[in-house]
Parts: structure tokens; C-alpha cells; sequence
């Protein structure tokens, strides 16, 4: 099954080439199977919606496009190169043309805020300290921070503020894709929905492509122009593919799938019951 | 009793009854053990190659490394420092009995500075920067691991061994020589104190044979293998971390391991090392009193 979605930023030569391009693609853990038979291709200047419940893989999904991890099978095309055959140093080439918000936010305990988001352009360009303290500054200001925060370290903001610092520390190079893991897990409804609009800003501003994982059917239907379902391993047949749901996020309602709809609704009375089968209770 | 069907299904080990199935059992079960103990191995040696690697291609800069030198050398220092007079203190006591009913006490310097100085010195501040700085380290870079902030530098194009390890590495490879110096140095002051102003030894004749009996060679043997104690300390800790199982256990697990791993670590280089240093020293001084 394969997800198409039409190109339209032109900031790279070939704007035709999907940007990202999976290929029967599947990662196993030892003796547990996360993925499998993954067909996944996305086009530049889109924002795709990876749902489905926990544990089904999605961060998997995402960590295995980056190249955190290596799949078993199949392979991964980012602009066209194939993440296998890049040595390590071209890999750190291509990795830095994305940006990557985690789900705690995972900003560097032991540095300030300002040197969280300024790190990036520590590592990888030539400016000065003043350049980078502009950048910095630019990128708090688009996430709506104060500049009072700088000095303090992540223990010391909350959930909402330690993401917002990890989405400016994502955008500091300003990157061509952005994978986000989660970004409103645990967040209450409005700072979610902040986070949303940054989504929806950050790609108003910057010519980015982005991939969302999420299980909020909010995020999901505000953010992304389309959605791919995800489904855990375990219950499919052998010949059943793991992506239940290809298409746009409006529409998503009118799945036939069953567990799709199931899924959407929050409805989990079968799901349950099938769980409890499943573990022979 | 009703039998659940899942227990019908036998491990194909076990196929074979009696003795020769438990001795079946057992063959594999070790060969696991062996199998698991061997990808271990080469899963260390292959982290200790890549930080090799990367000290030969590129050194981490001045703001990454300065922190942890001062965690690992100025830090431990006090520590090291009031170990190191006490084991000296506590070694006196131990012996001015043994030695003074044989009417040797003044001799009681050449021996305890000879410990002090080829053992006791490099394995206690090897010892207390493994629990000190070890479990340190690998508790941070654990957290670092569970808490995905090791993937966000590897996302963010840094090199982990390179960006976490290296500096860690240098620090306890260049400043242990130090911390063994200051824990032979208290150890020796310490020893000192005790024997002369406390228990009366006359101090010209307990410095005379120390230094009769204490060479150059002595302190370099002690120096030589503490830098491998502190390689050793480096190199483990931050697997352990590197490699920490998920949750709050798990970095507690990796913490307990870095060091326990680290001790035994230290007193086999200590053994192998005493050995192949008292080959050198015959080697090149063959008129040496031996032993045997």
C-alpha cells in the first residue's frame, strides 16, 4: 500500500522525487516483530498523520526514517539515497536536514535552554556567538517563549514549555522535513492545540514537510492533509497488511474498516474484547 | 488435575528423558550463557574501538571537556586525598605490632610505602573514581539513553561516542595519574604521622629505608597501571550507560554494574599488569633480589 502524496515545495533541484520513500520495509526486535511490509512514500511540502493505538510502532516508523534504526528488510530512500548504503558520515549529512521533536522533548539535561536550541548551529555551521543568539532568539519568539527562559535548564520549565523548546531546537537549522513523535501526549487541551498551530506556523513559514505520530484524532484532522493508520502485528494474518488506512485526514470518518472508525470514535468495547482473546481470558 | 494443552508443548531440548536430558539442558543452557557472554564482548570491544577511533580522527572541543574533567579529576580529588591518608594511617596499625615484636619497626616504611606506592595508591583511586565518577557516569548517560536524549544528539548530527564518550575517556585517562599520585602522596604523609609522631618510630631510620628500599620504578608502576584502571573505568561505565535497560531500574542496574564490572576490572589489570611489570623490572635489572 503505498501513500502518494503530491509534491509542491521547490526548494530542492527535483521537486518531483518523493522525499521520502519506503520500501517493504520491516524491523524486528529480536523475536518481536514491529513493522512489517511498510510501503510508504511522502512528497514535499505535505504534513502525513501516523495514527493508530499504542505500541503498534509508530515511533519505530519514525526513528526507522531518520535512521536511528536500521530495518530487517526493505529499504528507506531519503532524496533518493538509500539510508543502507550511506556511510556514517554522509547519514549525519542527510540527518541534519531534518528536525525532530521527541515525545518528552528530550532536550540536553545537563545544558541551558539557550544552549539546547543554539546546539545544532554549535555543531554544524560557523557563526559567531552573537548569530547564534539571534537565531535562538528568532526561534523562542516563533514558539511563543520568553527570553527570560534562556538561562534556565529543561527541570525547570513545564511539559508545554520543555516541547516548545524542543520544536525551536528542531527548527534551529531549519530543516527540509520534520518528524514529530507524539507532540500533545500529555499535554492538556489548549497547550495541545498550541502546539497544533506551531505545527500549521512552522510550515506557513518554513517550506517544510512533515510527519506527524500521533494517537489524538484532534491533531491528526487539524494538522495533516493526510492520514495512515497503523496496526499492531500480532492480531493480523499473515498476508494482512499493517497499514489499515491510506488517505486524506477529512475523510477518514468514512473508512470502511471497522477498527478504523472504531479507532477514530475512541470506541475500544471490541477492542477489548478481542485483547482478552487474544490472552486466551 | 487438568493439564493447560500449552504445556503439552515441550521444549525440543528436553526431547531426550532422564540424565541425558538434563545433561542436554544444561549443555545448551551454558552455551547460551557462553553465546550471550561472547556478543558481550564483542559488543564492548567494538564500542572501545570506535572511541579509539574517534580520538585518533577528531578531539571533542574545550567546552565539552573541561566539565568533565573537573567532574572526574578536581572533584575526586578531596576523596581521594582523605582515602589515601587513611589506608596509609590504617596500615601502620596493622603492622607496627607484627613488626615490632621482631624488632623491625623501622623498617616499617620501606614496606608500607612500597604497598602504598605499587597497590594501594592506584587501586584505591581507581576504586574510589569507579564509584565516585563511574556509576556517575553511567546513570547520566543512561538517563540520556532512556530519556531518547542520546537519539535527539544522534538526529541532530553528533556523534555519541564521540560528543559523550570521548571527553569522559580522557578524563579519567589523563587525570587518574594525578589522583593516584595525591592518594600515594596522603597515603605516604599519613603512614608518616602515624608511625613517627604517634607510636614514637624514630623518623631518620623510617625515611632512610623508605628511601633505600622505594625507587623511581615503584612509582612508575603504580602510574603505568592506573592509567589503564582509568581507560578500564571510562570505557565500562559508559557502555553500561550506553546500553542501560529501560526505566528508573535500568539506570539503577547500569549504575551498580559500571562499578562492580569497573572493581573486578581494576584488580585483574592489577594482577596481569603486576605480573608483566615484574618481568620487565627482571628483565632489565636481572641482579634484583627475587622472590623465588
Amino acid at each position: 500500500m503505498k501513500i502518494v502524496m503530491v509534491a509542491t515545495a521547490t526548494h530542492i533541484s527535483d521537486s518531483r522525487r518523493p522525499l521520502i520513500q519506503m520500501e517493504g520495509v520491516k524491523v524486528d526486535f529480536g523475536r518481536q516483530h514491529v513493522l512489517r511490509d511498510i510501503d510508504l512514500t511522502v512528497s514535499r511540502g505535505k504534513t502525513l498523520a501516523v495514527i493508530g493505538e499504542s505500541g503498534c510502532g509508530k515511533t519505530v516508523l519514525l526513528k526507522t526514517i531518520i535512521g536511528l534504526l536500521r530495518p530487517t528488510r526493505g529499504s528507506v530512500r531519503f532524496d533518493g539515497r538509500n539510508l543502507a548504503e550511506l556511510s556514517e558520515r554522509e547519514l549525519t549529512g542527510q540527518r541534519i536536514r531534518f528536525g525532530f521533536l521527541f515525545q518528552q522533548a528530550a532536550l540536553f539535561d545537563s545544558m541551558t535552554i539557550a544552549q539546547n536550541i543554539g546546539f545544532s548551529l554549535r555543531q554544524h555551521t560557523n557563526k559567531g556567538a552573537n548569530e547564534i543568539r539571534n537565531v535562538v532568539l528568532a526561534r523562542l519568539a516563533e514558539v511563543g517563549l520568553p527570553e527570560n527562559i534562556l538561562g534556565k535548564k529543561p527541570a525547570e520549565l513545564s511539559g508545554g514549555m520543555r516541547k516548545r523548546v524542543g520544536l525551536a531546537r528542531a527548527l534551529a537549522l531549519e530543516p527540509e522535513i520534520m518528524l514529530y513523535d507524539e507532540p500533545t501526549t500529555g499535554l492538556d487541551p489548549i497547550m495541545s492545540d498550541v502546539i497544533n498551530e506551531l505545527i500549521l506556523s512552522t510550515r506557513r513559514q518554513h517550506p517544510v514537510t512533515s510527519i506527524v505520530v500521533t494517537h489524538d484524532m484532534r491533531t491528526a484532522r487539524k494538522v495533516a492533509d493526510r492520514v495512515v493508520m497503523l496496526y499492531p502485528l500480532p492480531r493480523l494474518r499473515a498476508d494482512e497488511p499493517q497499514i489499515i488506512y491510506d488517505g486524506p485526514s477529512d475523510r477518514i470518518e468514512q473508512a470502511a474498516d471497522n477498527r478504523v472508525s472504531q479507532f477514530v470514535r475512541g470506541e475500544a468495547r471490541e477492542r477489548l474484547m478481542e485483547m482478552r482473546q487474544l490472552n486466551g481470558r | 488435575m487438568e493439564t493447560n494443552p500449552t504445556s503439552e508443548i515441550r521444549d525440543p531440548r528436553s526431547a531426550f528423558g532422564g540424565p541425558l536430558g538434563a545433561a542436554v539442558d544444561w549443555i545448551a543452557d551454558f552455551g547460551g550463557v557462553l553465546i550471550d557472554w561472547l556478543i558481550g564482548l564483542g559488543n564492548i570491544a567494538t564500542f572501545s574501538l570506535r572511541t579509539f577511533g574517534w580520538l585518533l580522527v577528531r578531539l571533542p572541543r574545550k567546552e565539552t571537556i573541561l566539565p568533565n574533567f573537573y567532574q572526574i579529576g578536581v572533584l575526586s580529588l578531596p576523596v581521594v586525598a582523605l582515602t589515601g591518608t587513611f589506608i596509609g594511617m590504617v596500615l601502620v596499625v596493622q603492622s607496627y605490632v607484627q613488626f615490632r615484636n621482631m624488632h623491625l619497626e623501622a623498617k616499617l616504611g620501606a614496606v608500607i610505602n612500597m604497598s602504598l606506592v605499587r597497590e594501594l595508591g592506584p587501586v584505591l583511586a581507581a576504586t574510589m573514581l569507579a564509584g565516585r565518577v563511574g556509576s556517575a557516569m553511567a546513570a547520566e548517560l543512561g538517563t540520556m539513553r532512556v530519556t531518547e536524549q542520546i537519539d535527539a544528539l544522534v538526529t541532530m548530527g553528533a556523534n555519541p561516542i564521540h560528543y559523550l564518550v570521548v571527553p569522559r575517556f580522557l578524563g579519567c585517562l589523563m587525570l587518574i595519574p594525578a589522583l593516584t599520585i595525591m592518594a600515594d602522596f596522603m597515603g605516604v604523609a599519613g603512614a608518616f604521622f602515624y608511625a613517627v609522631y604517634l607510636l614514637g618510630i624514630d623518623s631518620h631510620h623510617y625515611l632512610e629505608n623508605s628511601r633505600h628500599f622505594v625507587g623511581n620504578f615503584d612509582l612508575f608502576v603504580g602510574v603505568f597501571k592506573s592509567l589503564f584502571f582509568g581507560a578500564a573505568i571510562a570505557i565500562i561505565a559508559c557502555y553500561r550507560g550506553f546500553n542501560c535497560d529501560p526505566g528508573a531500574e535500568g539506570v539503577g542496574r547500569a549504575a551498580t554494574t559500571a562499578f562492580v564490572y569497573s572493581f573486578v576490572m581494576i584488580l585483574l589489570l592489577d594482577l596481569l599488569l603486576g605480573i608483566a611489570l615484574d618481568g620487565i623490572y627482571y628483565a632489565l635489572w636481572p641482579e634484583a633480589p627475587k622472590l623465588f
